[in-house]
Protein backbone atom coordinates (compact mmCIF):
# COMPACT_ATOMS: atom_id res chain seq x y z
CA UNK A 1 0.00 0.00 0.00
CA UNK A 2 2.83 2.46 0.73
CA UNK A 3 4.53 2.28 -2.86
CA UNK A 4 1.51 2.83 -4.27
CA UNK A 5 1.34 6.27 -2.45
CA UNK A 6 4.99 6.94 -3.09
CA UNK A 7 4.26 6.47 -7.03
CA UNK A 8 1.59 8.08 -6.80
CA UNK A 9 3.79 11.01 -5.27
CA UNK A 10 6.33 11.17 -7.59
CA UNK A 11 4.16 10.72 -10.75
CA UNK A 12 2.11 14.00 -9.19
CA UNK A 13 5.40 16.47 -8.86
CA UNK A 14 5.97 16.94 -12.82
CA UNK A 15 2.60 16.82 -13.57
CA UNK A 16 2.02 19.38 -10.42
CA UNK A 17 5.27 21.55 -11.60
CA UNK A 18 3.96 21.86 -15.68
CA UNK A 19 0.35 22.69 -14.20
CA UNK A 20 2.43 25.43 -12.28
CA UNK A 21 4.11 26.22 -15.23
CA UNK A 22 0.73 27.28 -17.14
CA UNK A 23 -0.58 28.61 -14.20
CA UNK A 24 1.78 31.31 -13.72
CA UNK A 25 2.43 31.84 -17.10
CA UNK A 26 -1.34 32.61 -17.12
CA UNK A 27 -1.29 34.43 -13.86
CA UNK A 28 1.51 37.32 -15.45
CA UNK A 29 -0.97 38.15 -17.71
CA UNK A 30 -3.00 39.95 -15.34
CA UNK A 31 -2.09 43.97 -14.51
CA UNK A 32 0.29 43.99 -11.67
CA UNK A 33 -1.25 44.15 -8.16
CA UNK A 34 -2.77 47.16 -7.63
CA UNK A 35 -3.09 48.67 -11.02
CA UNK A 36 -7.23 47.54 -11.27
CA UNK A 37 -8.52 49.15 -14.05
CA UNK A 38 -11.61 47.87 -13.94
CA UNK A 39 -14.31 50.74 -14.64
CA UNK A 40 -17.49 48.53 -13.56
CA UNK A 41 -15.67 49.28 -9.97
CA UNK A 42 -14.94 52.66 -10.28
CA UNK A 43 -18.10 53.38 -11.16
CA UNK A 44 -20.38 51.55 -8.38
CA UNK A 45 -17.79 53.41 -6.37
CA UNK A 46 -18.99 56.91 -7.26
CA UNK A 47 -23.02 55.87 -7.78
CA UNK A 48 -23.90 53.97 -5.10
CA UNK A 49 -23.82 56.51 -2.39
CA UNK A 50 -26.26 59.14 -4.34
CA UNK A 51 -28.31 55.81 -5.99
CA UNK A 52 -29.39 54.03 -3.31
CA UNK A 53 -28.54 56.18 -0.39
CA UNK A 54 -25.81 53.07 0.91
CA UNK A 55 -22.37 54.19 2.14
CA UNK A 56 -21.80 50.20 1.87
CA UNK A 57 -20.59 49.68 -1.21
CA UNK A 58 -20.25 45.95 -1.23
CA UNK A 59 -23.76 45.80 0.49
CA UNK A 60 -25.40 47.58 -2.63
CA UNK A 61 -23.14 44.99 -5.04
CA UNK A 62 -24.50 42.18 -3.12
CA UNK A 63 -28.53 42.63 -2.68
CA UNK A 64 -28.69 45.30 -5.72
CA UNK A 65 -26.59 45.23 -7.99
CA UNK A 66 -26.19 41.93 -8.07
CA UNK A 67 -28.87 40.67 -6.50
CA UNK A 68 -29.12 37.68 -8.93
CA UNK A 69 -26.20 36.52 -8.13
CA UNK A 70 -27.38 36.19 -4.39
CA UNK A 71 -30.13 34.73 -5.33
CA UNK A 72 -28.52 31.41 -6.89
CA UNK A 73 -25.64 31.69 -3.99
CA UNK A 74 -29.07 30.77 -1.41
CA UNK A 75 -30.27 28.29 -3.28
CA UNK A 76 -26.54 26.61 -3.42
CA UNK A 77 -26.60 26.81 0.54
CA UNK A 78 -30.41 25.38 0.34
CA UNK A 79 -29.42 22.35 -1.67
CA UNK A 80 -26.33 21.82 -0.03
CA UNK A 81 -28.50 21.74 3.27
CA UNK A 82 -31.08 19.00 1.76
CA UNK A 83 -27.99 16.93 1.05
CA UNK A 84 -26.72 17.08 4.32
CA UNK A 85 -30.68 16.08 5.92
CA UNK A 86 -30.76 13.40 3.48
CA UNK A 87 -28.17 12.10 4.39
CA UNK A 88 -27.85 12.16 8.12
CA UNK A 89 -30.74 12.73 9.42
CA UNK A 90 -32.03 9.69 11.10
CA UNK A 91 -35.57 8.45 13.23
CA UNK A 92 -34.72 9.87 16.75
CA UNK A 93 -33.13 7.08 19.17
CA UNK A 94 -33.21 7.84 22.27
CA UNK A 95 -30.58 5.90 23.29
CA UNK A 96 -27.67 7.77 23.67
CA UNK A 97 -23.64 6.64 24.35
CA UNK A 98 -22.35 9.34 25.49
CA UNK A 99 -22.56 12.06 28.61
CA UNK A 100 -23.07 15.59 27.60
CA UNK A 101 -24.18 17.51 30.45
CA UNK A 102 -22.54 20.77 31.58
CA UNK A 103 -21.76 20.58 35.19
CA UNK A 104 -20.00 23.81 35.88
CA UNK A 105 -21.91 26.43 37.53
CA UNK A 106 -19.52 29.36 36.43
CA UNK A 107 -19.67 27.98 32.44
CA UNK A 108 -23.47 27.97 32.25
CA UNK A 109 -24.08 31.67 34.05
CA UNK A 110 -20.98 33.13 31.37
CA UNK A 111 -22.66 30.99 28.59
CA UNK A 112 -25.86 32.35 28.70
CA UNK A 113 -24.64 35.88 29.27
CA UNK A 114 -21.79 35.41 26.01
CA UNK A 115 -25.06 34.25 24.25
CA UNK A 116 -27.48 37.03 24.82
CA UNK A 117 -24.49 39.38 23.54
CA UNK A 118 -23.00 37.57 20.96
CA UNK A 119 -26.68 37.30 19.11
CA UNK A 120 -27.21 41.44 19.80
CA UNK A 121 -23.72 41.62 17.36
CA UNK A 122 -25.23 39.74 15.27
CA UNK A 123 -28.54 41.51 14.92
CA UNK A 124 -26.54 44.66 15.08
CA UNK A 125 -24.24 42.86 12.21
CA UNK A 126 -27.46 42.45 10.08
CA UNK A 127 -28.83 45.57 10.62
CA UNK A 128 -26.21 48.13 9.54
CA UNK A 129 -24.93 46.24 7.09
CA UNK A 130 -25.83 49.15 4.92
CA UNK A 131 -23.96 51.51 6.77
CA UNK A 132 -20.58 49.88 8.00
CA UNK A 133 -18.87 46.95 7.18
CA UNK A 134 -21.64 43.81 7.78
CA UNK A 135 -24.78 42.46 6.01
CA UNK A 136 -27.22 39.46 6.08
CA UNK A 137 -23.81 37.27 5.47
CA UNK A 138 -21.62 37.79 8.30
CA UNK A 139 -24.87 38.52 10.41
CA UNK A 140 -26.72 35.05 10.08
CA UNK A 141 -23.41 33.01 10.57
CA UNK A 142 -22.84 34.92 13.52
CA UNK A 143 -26.23 34.18 14.90
CA UNK A 144 -25.58 30.76 14.17
CA UNK A 145 -22.50 30.81 15.82
CA UNK A 146 -24.24 32.18 19.47
CA UNK A 147 -26.99 29.57 19.20
CA UNK A 148 -24.45 26.86 18.70
CA UNK A 149 -22.78 28.26 22.00
CA UNK A 150 -25.94 27.60 23.80
CA UNK A 151 -25.01 23.99 23.34
CA UNK A 152 -21.46 24.35 24.20
CA UNK A 153 -21.89 25.92 27.57
CA UNK A 154 -25.83 24.60 28.81
CA UNK A 155 -25.66 20.82 27.21
CA UNK A 156 -27.85 18.92 24.79
CA UNK A 157 -30.69 19.50 26.59
CA UNK A 158 -31.38 23.10 26.04
CA UNK A 159 -30.07 23.19 22.59
CA UNK A 160 -33.06 20.41 21.82
CA UNK A 161 -35.51 22.36 23.76
CA UNK A 162 -35.60 24.95 20.27
CA UNK A 163 -32.80 23.63 17.44
CA UNK A 164 -35.39 21.36 16.70
CA UNK A 165 -35.94 20.03 12.82
CA UNK A 166 -39.64 21.66 13.55
CA UNK A 167 -38.36 24.80 14.34
CA UNK A 168 -35.75 25.16 12.33
CA UNK A 169 -36.60 23.67 8.40
CA UNK A 170 -39.26 26.34 8.39
CA UNK A 171 -36.76 29.37 9.35
CA UNK A 172 -35.00 28.09 6.29
CA UNK A 173 -37.41 28.10 3.51
CA UNK A 174 -38.99 31.48 5.01
CA UNK A 175 -35.82 33.25 3.95
CA UNK A 176 -35.61 31.82 0.69
CA UNK A 177 -38.84 32.75 -0.09
CA UNK A 178 -38.95 36.21 1.71
CA UNK A 179 -35.72 36.69 -1.21
CA UNK A 180 -38.26 35.15 -4.07
CA UNK A 181 -40.97 37.20 -2.72
CA UNK A 182 -39.44 40.65 -2.84
CA UNK A 183 -38.01 39.80 -6.20
CA UNK A 184 -41.91 39.30 -7.41
CA UNK A 185 -43.33 41.80 -6.05
CA UNK A 186 -41.07 44.21 -8.04
CA UNK A 187 -42.11 42.37 -10.89
CA UNK A 188 -45.69 42.26 -10.60
CA UNK A 189 -45.47 46.04 -9.77
CA UNK A 190 -44.22 46.01 -13.54
CA UNK A 191 -40.37 46.74 -13.23
CA UNK A 192 -37.51 43.23 -13.77
CA UNK A 193 -37.02 41.00 -11.65
CA UNK A 194 -35.39 41.50 -8.18
CA UNK A 195 -35.45 45.65 -9.35
CA UNK A 196 -34.87 48.18 -6.11
CA UNK A 197 -38.62 49.11 -6.06
CA UNK A 198 -38.81 51.73 -2.85
CA UNK A 199 -37.54 55.24 -1.98
CA UNK A 200 -34.28 54.93 -0.90
CA UNK A 201 -34.44 56.85 2.41
CA UNK A 202 -31.78 58.75 4.35
CA UNK A 203 -28.00 57.58 3.77
CA UNK A 204 -26.37 56.53 6.97
CA UNK A 205 -29.39 55.15 8.78
CA UNK A 206 -31.41 52.23 9.01
CA UNK A 207 -33.80 53.63 6.36
CA UNK A 208 -31.92 53.05 3.49
CA UNK A 209 -31.05 51.45 0.27
CA UNK A 210 -34.98 50.82 -0.82
CA UNK A 211 -36.17 47.42 -0.81
CA UNK A 212 -32.66 46.35 -0.03
CA UNK A 213 -33.56 45.16 4.04
CA UNK A 214 -35.96 43.12 3.07
CA UNK A 215 -33.65 40.92 1.11
CA UNK A 216 -30.68 41.69 3.50
CA UNK A 217 -32.98 40.34 6.50
CA UNK A 218 -34.14 37.56 4.44
CA UNK A 219 -30.23 36.17 3.52
CA UNK A 220 -29.62 36.84 7.09
CA UNK A 221 -32.73 34.03 8.10
CA UNK A 222 -31.67 31.54 5.36
CA UNK A 223 -28.34 31.74 6.49
CA UNK A 224 -28.52 31.33 9.88
CA UNK A 225 -30.91 28.65 9.59
CA UNK A 226 -28.80 26.58 6.96
CA UNK A 227 -25.72 26.90 9.40
CA UNK A 228 -27.87 25.76 12.37
CA UNK A 229 -29.39 22.45 10.33
CA UNK A 230 -26.06 21.90 8.99
CA UNK A 231 -24.40 21.79 13.11
CA UNK A 232 -27.53 19.85 14.47
CA UNK A 233 -27.06 17.00 11.83
CA UNK A 234 -23.71 16.85 12.63
CA UNK A 235 -24.02 17.11 16.28
CA UNK A 236 -26.89 14.49 16.00
CA UNK A 237 -25.12 12.41 13.94
CA UNK A 238 -21.45 12.41 16.96
CA UNK A 239 -24.21 12.01 19.60
CA UNK A 240 -25.93 8.69 18.61
CA UNK A 241 -24.60 5.45 18.94
CA UNK A 242 -22.17 3.53 16.31
CA UNK A 243 -23.61 1.46 13.59
CA UNK A 244 -21.79 -2.24 13.02
CA UNK A 245 -19.69 -1.61 10.84
CA UNK A 246 -18.34 1.44 12.30
CA UNK A 247 -17.14 -0.37 15.21
CA UNK A 248 -14.18 -1.23 12.87
CA UNK B 1 6.29 42.67 -4.95
CA UNK B 2 4.08 43.07 -8.24
CA UNK B 3 3.18 39.66 -9.13
CA UNK B 4 3.69 38.19 -5.28
CA UNK B 5 0.13 38.19 -4.36
CA UNK B 6 -0.70 35.87 -7.52
CA UNK B 7 2.28 34.04 -6.79
CA UNK B 8 0.59 33.07 -3.48
CA UNK B 9 -2.58 32.00 -5.17
CA UNK B 10 -1.22 29.84 -7.80
CA UNK B 11 1.32 28.40 -5.02
CA UNK B 12 -1.90 27.56 -2.61
CA UNK B 13 -4.15 26.16 -5.21
CA UNK B 14 -0.85 23.60 -6.57
CA UNK B 15 -0.49 22.75 -3.06
CA UNK B 16 -3.93 22.24 -1.96
CA UNK B 17 -4.28 19.84 -5.36
CA UNK B 18 -1.64 18.21 -4.31
CA UNK B 19 -3.21 17.08 -0.96
CA UNK B 20 -6.27 16.08 -2.97
CA UNK B 21 -4.08 14.04 -5.02
CA UNK B 22 -1.61 12.23 -2.37
CA UNK B 23 -4.79 11.96 0.67
CA UNK B 24 -5.26 9.18 2.75
CA UNK B 25 -8.59 10.02 4.40
CA UNK B 26 -11.26 11.49 3.13
CA UNK B 27 -11.62 14.41 5.56
CA UNK B 28 -8.09 15.05 5.11
CA UNK B 29 -8.99 15.58 1.62
CA UNK B 30 -11.72 17.44 2.54
CA UNK B 31 -9.63 20.01 4.21
CA UNK B 32 -7.30 20.15 1.23
CA UNK B 33 -10.02 20.89 -0.97
CA UNK B 34 -10.88 24.26 1.53
CA UNK B 35 -7.49 25.11 1.09
CA UNK B 36 -7.95 25.52 -2.70
CA UNK B 37 -10.92 27.34 -2.53
CA UNK B 38 -8.80 29.92 -0.20
CA UNK B 39 -6.19 30.31 -3.13
CA UNK B 40 -9.55 31.85 -5.35
CA UNK B 41 -10.40 33.78 -2.25
CA UNK B 42 -6.97 35.69 -2.29
CA UNK B 43 -6.83 35.69 -6.31
CA UNK B 44 -9.58 37.72 -6.61
CA UNK B 45 -9.15 40.15 -3.76
CA UNK B 46 -5.75 41.17 -5.11
CA UNK B 47 -7.30 41.71 -8.46
CA UNK B 48 -9.40 44.21 -6.99
CA UNK B 49 -7.02 46.03 -4.95
CA UNK B 50 -5.35 49.68 -6.04
CA UNK B 51 -2.50 50.89 -4.45
CA UNK B 52 -3.41 53.64 -1.44
CA UNK B 53 -7.12 52.80 -1.68
CA UNK B 54 -9.20 52.32 1.46
CA UNK B 55 -12.56 49.74 2.10
CA UNK B 56 -15.21 50.50 -0.11
CA UNK B 57 -16.74 52.51 2.83
CA UNK B 58 -17.79 55.86 2.45
CA UNK B 59 -19.74 56.46 5.33
CA UNK B 60 -17.83 60.23 6.98
CA UNK B 61 -15.24 59.69 3.85
CA UNK B 62 -15.59 61.86 1.26
CA UNK B 63 -17.18 60.32 -1.77
CA UNK B 64 -14.50 60.06 -4.59
CA UNK B 65 -11.60 58.69 -2.51
CA UNK B 66 -9.58 56.30 -4.03
CA UNK B 67 -11.05 52.91 -2.70
CA UNK B 68 -10.56 49.17 -4.05
CA UNK B 69 -12.85 47.00 -6.01
CA UNK B 70 -16.42 46.31 -4.33
CA UNK B 71 -17.70 43.59 -6.31
CA UNK B 72 -14.49 41.24 -5.86
CA UNK B 73 -15.24 41.60 -2.01
CA UNK B 74 -19.19 40.62 -2.84
CA UNK B 75 -18.19 37.22 -4.71
CA UNK B 76 -15.54 36.63 -2.17
CA UNK B 77 -18.00 36.83 1.01
CA UNK B 78 -20.27 34.94 -0.86
CA UNK B 79 -18.24 32.20 -1.61
CA UNK B 80 -17.12 31.94 2.20
CA UNK B 81 -20.48 31.28 3.74
CA UNK B 82 -21.90 28.46 1.03
CA UNK B 83 -18.33 26.72 1.44
CA UNK B 84 -19.57 25.93 5.07
CA UNK B 85 -22.34 23.93 3.72
CA UNK B 86 -21.07 22.33 0.71
CA UNK B 87 -17.70 21.32 2.83
CA UNK B 88 -20.90 19.77 4.87
CA UNK B 89 -22.42 17.50 2.32
CA UNK B 90 -18.79 16.49 1.43
CA UNK B 91 -18.05 15.44 4.90
CA UNK B 92 -21.64 13.67 4.93
CA UNK B 93 -20.70 11.89 2.40
CA UNK B 94 -17.55 10.86 3.64
CA UNK B 95 -19.36 9.70 7.08
CA UNK B 96 -22.19 7.93 4.82
CA UNK B 97 -19.31 6.19 3.03
CA UNK B 98 -18.08 5.00 5.99
CA UNK B 99 -21.29 3.59 7.64
CA UNK B 100 -21.49 1.25 4.25
CA UNK B 101 -17.50 0.26 3.69
CA UNK B 102 -16.48 0.38 7.29
CA UNK B 103 -13.20 2.67 5.90
CA UNK B 104 -12.18 6.44 5.28
CA UNK B 105 -9.18 5.43 2.84
CA UNK B 106 -9.61 6.54 -0.61
CA UNK B 107 -8.05 3.78 -1.62
CA UNK B 108 -9.42 0.95 0.03
CA UNK B 109 -12.99 2.11 -1.64
CA UNK B 110 -11.44 1.61 -5.36
CA UNK B 111 -12.22 -2.11 -4.55
CA UNK B 112 -15.49 -1.94 -3.72
CA UNK B 113 -18.33 -3.64 -6.11
CA UNK B 114 -21.61 -3.71 -6.35
CA UNK C 1 -5.50 57.84 0.45
CA UNK C 2 -4.77 54.76 2.75
CA UNK C 3 -0.95 53.58 3.31
CA UNK C 4 -0.84 50.23 3.87
CA UNK C 5 3.25 49.30 3.59
CA UNK C 6 4.70 47.04 1.38
CA UNK C 7 6.07 44.57 3.39
CA UNK C 8 3.54 43.82 5.67
CA UNK C 9 1.13 42.72 2.32
CA UNK C 10 4.71 40.56 1.31
CA UNK C 11 5.37 39.34 5.18
CA UNK C 12 1.40 38.18 5.39
CA UNK C 13 1.08 36.80 2.29
CA UNK C 14 3.81 34.33 2.52
CA UNK C 15 2.54 33.50 5.83
CA UNK C 16 -0.12 32.53 4.02
CA UNK C 17 1.35 30.41 1.47
CA UNK C 18 3.83 28.82 4.26
CA UNK C 19 0.80 27.67 6.58
CA UNK C 20 -1.37 26.54 3.39
CA UNK C 21 1.45 24.05 2.96
CA UNK C 22 1.35 23.40 6.70
CA UNK C 23 -2.17 22.64 6.52
CA UNK C 24 -1.92 20.45 3.47
CA UNK C 25 1.07 18.30 4.97
CA UNK C 26 -0.22 17.47 8.29
CA UNK C 27 -1.44 14.31 7.92
CA UNK C 28 -2.86 13.35 11.31
CA UNK C 29 -6.37 14.82 10.86
CA UNK C 30 -6.89 16.50 14.38
CA UNK C 31 -4.18 18.35 13.92
CA UNK C 32 -4.81 19.65 10.67
CA UNK C 33 -7.99 20.92 11.96
CA UNK C 34 -6.41 23.06 14.56
CA UNK C 35 -3.80 23.84 11.69
CA UNK C 36 -6.87 24.99 9.53
CA UNK C 37 -8.17 27.09 12.34
CA UNK C 38 -5.14 28.57 12.40
CA UNK C 39 -4.44 29.64 8.72
CA UNK C 40 -7.91 30.87 8.65
CA UNK C 41 -7.13 33.26 11.21
CA UNK C 42 -4.33 34.02 9.30
CA UNK C 43 -6.31 34.82 6.48
CA UNK C 44 -8.82 37.29 8.26
CA UNK C 45 -5.98 38.84 8.64
CA UNK C 46 -5.04 38.76 4.95
CA UNK C 47 -8.55 40.38 3.99
CA UNK C 48 -8.01 43.27 6.53
CA UNK C 49 -4.50 44.00 4.88
CA UNK C 50 -5.93 43.71 1.40
CA UNK C 51 -9.04 46.56 2.49
CA UNK C 52 -11.81 44.11 2.77
CA UNK C 53 -13.62 44.00 6.41
CA UNK C 54 -16.68 42.31 4.80
CA UNK C 55 -14.88 39.57 3.95
CA UNK C 56 -13.02 39.68 7.04
CA UNK C 57 -15.85 39.64 9.13
CA UNK C 58 -17.70 36.31 6.95
CA UNK C 59 -14.13 34.06 7.44
CA UNK C 60 -13.90 34.96 11.22
CA UNK C 61 -16.94 33.33 12.14
CA UNK C 62 -16.87 30.54 9.53
CA UNK C 63 -13.22 29.13 10.30
CA UNK C 64 -13.48 29.51 13.89
CA UNK C 65 -16.53 27.81 14.82
CA UNK C 66 -18.09 26.28 11.75
CA UNK C 67 -15.74 24.32 10.06
CA UNK C 68 -13.58 22.69 13.60
CA UNK C 69 -17.38 21.68 14.12
CA UNK C 70 -18.23 19.50 11.83
CA UNK C 71 -14.46 18.29 10.99
CA UNK C 72 -14.25 17.28 14.51
CA UNK C 73 -17.63 15.38 14.66
CA UNK C 74 -16.58 13.68 11.08
CA UNK C 75 -13.35 12.78 13.12
CA UNK C 76 -15.13 11.46 15.63
CA UNK C 77 -17.41 9.31 13.39
CA UNK C 78 -14.52 8.11 11.16
CA UNK C 79 -12.38 6.73 14.34
CA UNK C 80 -15.30 4.89 15.42
CA UNK C 81 -16.24 7.10 18.34
CA UNK C 82 -12.46 8.02 19.89
CA UNK C 83 -11.26 11.25 19.23
CA UNK C 84 -7.75 10.23 21.40
CA UNK C 85 -6.10 7.29 18.94
CA UNK C 86 -2.48 8.64 18.93
CA UNK C 87 -0.32 7.09 16.31
CA UNK C 88 -2.42 6.30 13.61
CA UNK C 89 -1.63 7.71 10.25
CA UNK C 90 -4.84 9.32 9.87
Amino acid sequence: MSDRHVVRGMIALPVLAGLGVLLFWGLSGLPPFGNYHGQYGHLINTIALPQRHTTNAVTAVVFDYRGFDTLGEEFILFAAVIGVVMLLREESSEGRSRPDEVTSDQLRLIGALAVGAIFVVGLWLIAFGFVTPGGGFQGGVVIAGAVLLVYLTQGHRPWRRFATEHALDPFEGLGVGTYVAVGLGAAIAGAPFLHNFLGPGKAGTLVSGGSMPFLNWGTAIEVAAANLVLYTEFLQHYLEPLGPKERG
Amino acid sequence: MNFLAYGVAGWICLVGLYGVITSRNLIHLALCLSVMQSSTYILLLSIGYRHGGGAPIFKGVKLGTRSVDPIVQSLTLTDVVVSVTVMGLILALALDVHKEAGSIDPDKLAELSG
Amino acid sequence: MVHVPAALQALVLVLAALLATAVVLSRNTLRQIVVNGMYGLLLVIVFLVLQAPDVALSMLVVSTVAYPLIVLAAISRSRNGKLTDRDREE
